[in-house]
């Protein structure tokens, strides 16, 4: 990584991007969509992890050995979470933990 | 009286190079690696607290939508917003840092200090209110809606203080770090400063910013 000087400019509509994004995910949650409220709030809130990762950690600039080691940091976030609900989603319904969703 | 010489040892125009680095640009990739990789240690540390959170909420949809209410949507929103300003300070601070104006630096992370401040005083009164109505886990936790049982309740408020509490410490340690840098950055004014440090207390707070883009809505704006 060279040292890359990033515009204030950018720096700012990511800020203005990132309140905006926080206001939608306040109204949404005023919404009743059921299972989708979680869906959505996750989606948006990725898309400020995308922007805060990509300009204020300065990714977009990064080498690609940044890069590879911040896509491990989620790949094993992901394995985790799938191994863990591997367990509970196909448990017995009489057993202790979740039932298998219809 | 020192000769020049002398003084060009102790005030380096150019950025010191370990011996270990090829260049300048080999160290700094370096170093940045290097904190990528403690951030993911750090994912891995708050993931464990998310998985808890996945299974315990799919468990118990409606007690953790129960639960939930009686968190303070304003204030947890305001927190985030005041999380995303000093992230665009700490942003700014790394810039300055760059381009090697020291005062601008040191002015960024003050800012960048005081919106964590302000942060971790809105959560004090947060944990305060809890406290007060019987909601912290323990032998005194009380609910206090029939339609709702204890235990399960309970472990909503287990989560959201472990949770909150870890992501809580991690802005302090921020603070404390960049009391350091501040020091340094004022201590070494009449040289060329090398960006990383700033740029790496970056990477962290920012890190910090991100976990809670998701504790916002995961804690305080659970759907129905």
């Amino acid at each position: 990584m060279q040292m890359h000087i990033v515009p204030v400019r950018v720096y700012f509509i990511v800020y203005v991007l990132l309140m905006i994004l926080l206001f939608v995910t306040y109204w949404v949650a005023t919404m009743h969509l059921g299972r989708w409220n979680t869906v959505v709030a996750m989606l948006v809130a990725m898309v400020k992890t995308s922007l805060v990762a990509l300009f204020f950690m300065h990714l977009y600039y990064s080498g690609r050995l940044t890069h590879v080691w911040a896509a491990v940091g989620f790949l094993f976030l992901v394995i985790m979470f799938g191994l863990t609900m591997n367990d509970y989603i196909t448990r017995e319904p009489s057993a202790p933990g979740l039932s298998v969703p219809e | 009286m020192t000769t020049h010489q002398e003084a060009i040892e102790h005030h380096p125009d150019e950025l010191e190079l370990g011996h270990q680095f090829e260049d300048i640009e080999q160290q700094t990739e370096a170093y940045t690696v290097g904190m990528w990789v403690f951030l993911v240690t750090e994912i891995m540390f708050f993931g464990g607290l998310f998985a808890a959170y996945i299974v315990y909420r799919a468990l118990y949809p409606e007690i953790w939508y129960a639960a939930h209410e009686k968190l303070d949507k304003v204030l947890g929103g305001v927190n985030t917003a005041v999380l995303l300003t000093s992230s665009f300070t700490m942003a700014l601070a790394v810039r300055s840092a760059m381009l090697n104006r020291w005062k601008a630096q040191v002015s960024y992370l003050l800012a960048t200090m005081a919106f964590a401040i302000t942060f971790l005083v809105i959560k004090y009164f947060e944990y305060k209110e809890k406290f007060e109505h019987h909601l912290f886990p323990g032998p005194n936790f009380n609910f206090g809606d029939p339609g709702v049982p204890n235990d399960k309740a309970q472990m909503f408020f287990n989560l959201y203080f472990a949770m909150t509490g870890l992501h809580g410490a991690h802005v302090l340690i921020g603070v404390i770090v960049m009391i350091a840098l501040v020091i340094r950055t004022i201590n070494m004014r009449n040289q060329r400063q090398d960006f990383i440090p700033v740029e790496l207390a970056g990477l962290y707070w920012h890190f910090v910013d991100i976990v809670w883009i998701f504790l916002f809505p995961l804690l305080y704006l659970i759907g129905r």
